[in-house]
């Protein structure tokens, strides 16, 4: 276990190297950067240029300087826990981002404990049960929500809660709360307001995690092992319960590993949708404004989240599966 | 009749008791083998015979094909299919509700007609109100002469399918902000929608089956250099990288640039899946016995490749291939839907939903939010076509 531990984290420092080198190269991209915008915005107000503060500014992050070496200027102070300046808002990106990153885990998080709760049930009901009635309803609903753009889903949601029940969805509290201190109220209001994303971004998920399970457990079911134990007359449960679904069970955790990135992609849409106070809007809001190292902290978290999370479900996995801490490899 | 038993005595007994027969009819060594006519027709078939027969029991993978055929083929005449050009716009008419085509008026059949609108803002509300004037039918042509329009950009015509009554409207699924009937625009968006998951698709499959197809002939250092490349790709969070990649694209680019540029993104994340399963498909294939042989017959690795590999996964391909085609559509219309995908000249069935990108829009005009209908039509028909095909993909087993 413990060779296996420090290979998978051998695996993880390169990945998270070659991932950040990716992202600084795609925020660097654009032609220009965001103090030539600054500028020419000033001086086309007539504003007089703080020449000194451009070019402490300048200094600082090396924007004159050759790519590489921006690159590590900007990965060291990363690794420090400095996450560089945002042109746009004028503060530290730490400032700017504030909650925003606890938000998206926390939303994460509760999406991942949503679909398994409810993927487990119905997937092994669909195994169980095939081709029964529940079994095509639970099918057919997988299906749409496999199609349904989460954003729509989204839109649709908002409109009925708001007409069938009044209650308006969108942000992450009730005005009332905003900037209050901390109470039982102001947490009620932040759960109930986070049922709607957390449905909407795990509807995908949810289905193909179903699907997977069923497959899995039909599979295992058909087996040998499974049809002696019923001709030995083992009780049906037991017989459900010891083996097939033990084994068919890789999947909720393996799965977190592909699961994740399309996790926090839809998270990050969903937010735009709803107006939740996560990372996504202000994501968007910084690409399209050139606020280079907000948009590259973002990106980062974001992928930091995955990494860290399929090294967890590895890890996870391991433990257990000895097929996979033995040999090394994922067996499917 | 003591001492031991004696087998051979005992068998020249019976034989003697039995009659013998013999079969005068010559002997076949090969009668165990002649077939039905049905069977031999099986086993006869080429693997493409057998592959469409097994996929034509998924009913609904049948359904869906011919569905998305008869889409793609709709694409190419969408002008056509319209009634009115993708940028008419009538300013008497925003956000005018969708009309409904009655066939009886006052208990006579007149066929297909709708009723006229009157327009009239409510003062207290200042909302747009809009009530069907029975008085006003206005039956719809069909095969007639309508708005202008230049056929594939070139040749210009101005026939259409059905039109409305000279003097009327025909809205079947409302107007948007400046008048524009959303059914002609959706009937528009369908050949960029649907065309960029083709475009993107075959920018994912060029780069998947070269990757792939080195990381899995040569193996060694260079597969799992590739492997890594693989992971690291697919632990990105898809959207929020094609957000950034999106910004990159000059705003200064012609609208049909940016569509190359998107679909090309849109591959650049898309490729790995596809790689990963051609790499382990020729893995697993070089060791199969079929290959040894025509290694061992002289065969150069060209032949063995496109000649005994292609082939058989080349069918898996397909299959995989489909799978991801929904996932390029839901993704351009998600970055779209954000702004950040295709631009408006441009019109895609993203692009038509940024129009209902506020609860407060969706509230008043609801049906903004139709142009989400075919995308999730198509992007089931896909999905079913894809699992017909990876059951059918192999129909030897």
């Amino acid at each position: 276990m413990l060779s296996y531990l420090i290979r998978r984290i051998l695996i993880m420092v390169p990945t998270l190297v070659v991932s950040s080198f990716i992202i600084f190269a795609i925020i660097q991209a654009p032609p220009g950067d965001y103090l030539e915008t600054y500028i020419a915005e000033l001086e086309s107000r007539g504003e007089a240029v703080d020449q000194a503060r451009i070019d402490q500014l300048r200094g600082e992050y090396g924007l004159d300087r050759p790519f590489l070496e921006q690159y590590a200027v900007w990965a060291w102070k990363l690794v420090q826990g400095d996450m560089g300046y945002s042109f746009e808002y004028q503060a530290p990106v730490t400032e700017v981002v504030g909650d925003r990153l606890w938000l998206t885990f926390i939303i994460s998080l509760a999406t991942i404990l949503f679909t398994w709760i409810v993927a487990f049930p119905i997937g092994v009901y669909t195994a169980v049960r095939q081709y029964s009635m529940g079994d095509y309803v639970a099918t057919t609903i997988g299906f749409l929500g496999l199609a349904v753009p989460n954003f729509l889903l989204a839109l649709i949601m908002m409109h009925f809660l708001n007409v069938w029940f009044d209650v308006e969805i969108g942000g992450l509290m009730d005005a009332a709360y905003v900037d209050q201190p901390w109470s039982w109220g102001k947490i009620s209001s932040i759960l109930t307001h986070m049922i709607v994303p957390v449905i909407v971004i795990g509807t995908a998920g949810t289905a193909s995690m179903i699907r997977r399970l069923r497959a899995n457990l039909l599979d295992e079911l058909s087996k040998q092992y499974v049809v002696t134990g019923k001709a030995k007359g083992l009780p049906p449960l037991k017989l459900l319960i010891k083996y097939p679904l033990r084994i068919s069970l890789n999947p909720f955790i393996a799965d977190i590993g592909s699961y994740l990135p399309s996790l926090v992609s839809s998270a990050a849409v969903v937010s735009i949708v709803m107006n939740l106070p996560t990372t996504g809007p202000m994501l968007i809001e910084a690409l399209k404004s050139q606020d280079m190292y907000l948009a590259g902290s973002f990106l980062m978290f974001l992928s930091l989240l995955t990494i860290i999370g399929v090294f967890i479900s590895d890890l996870a996995l391991a433990a257990l599966d000895p097929r996979i801490r033995l040999e090394g490899g994922a067996t499917k | 009749m003591s001492g031991p038993f004696n087998p051979s005595e005992n068998r020249d007994e019976l034989a003697d008791r039995l009659e013998h027969w013999q079969n005068p009819e010559p002997f076949d060594p090969g009668s165990i083998e002649t077939m039905t006519a049905a069977q031999e027709r099986y086993f006869q078939a080429p693997a493409w015979k057998l592959i469409w027969w097994k996929f034509r029991r998924h009913k609904l993978a049948l359904i869906s094909f011919w569905f998305l055929l008869l889409l793609y083929i709709a694409v190419l005449f969408v002008e056509i299919l319209a009634p009115y050009e993708l940028k008419t716009r009538n300013s008497d008419f925003i956000f005018a509700p969708p009309q409904s085509v009655h066939l009886f008026h006052d208990g006579e059949f007149v066929g297909p007609f709708v009723y006229g609108l009157d327009y009239k803002l409510n003062m207290e509300t200042l909302k747009r109100e809009y009530t069907e004037d029975k008085s006003k039918v206005q039956p719809i042509r069909f095969f007639c002469a309508g708005d202008d329009y230049a056929f594939w950009g070139m040749i210009p015509m101005d026939f259409h399918l059905m039109c409305p009554a000279e003097g009327g409207t025909l809205y079947l699924l409302g107007t948007d902000r400046l008048g524009r009937d959303v059914l002609s625009r959706m009937i528009y968006g369908a050949r960029i929608s649907l065309t960029i998951g083709l475009v993107g698709i075959a920018f994912s499959f060029l780069l998947g089956i070269s990757i792939g197809g080195v990381a899995g002939y040569y193996g060694g250092w260079i597969d799992s250099a590739v492997q890594r490349l693989i992971e690291v790709v697919r632990s990105f969070p898809e959207i929020p990288l094609w957000l950034a990649l999106s910004a990159i694209l000059p705003v200064t680019w012609s609208p049909l640039w940016v569509f190359f540029g998107i679909t090309l993104i849109l591959a650049l994340l898309d490729w790995p899946g596809l790689a990963r399963a051609v790499r382990s498909k020729l893995l697993s294939l070089r060791e199969e016995d079929f290959t040894v042989a025509a290694q061992l017959m002289g065969a150069s690795p060209k032949r063995i490749i496109f000649r005994h590999l292609m082939p058989s996964f080349s069918s898996h391909l397909i299959a995989s291939l489909t799978l991801s085609i929904p996932g390029m559509i839901l993704a351009e219309t998600a970055l779209s839907f954000l702004g950040l995908g295709l631009r408006p000249p441009i019109t895609s069935w993203g692009v038509l939903l940024t129009e209902a990108q506020s609860i407060n829009v969706v509230e008043l005009y609801p049906w903004l939010l139709l142009p989400a209908v075919p995308v999730i039509v198509t992007v089931l028909a896909f999905n079913f076509l894809g699992d017909g095909l990876r059951d059918a993909a192999d129909p030897y087993r």
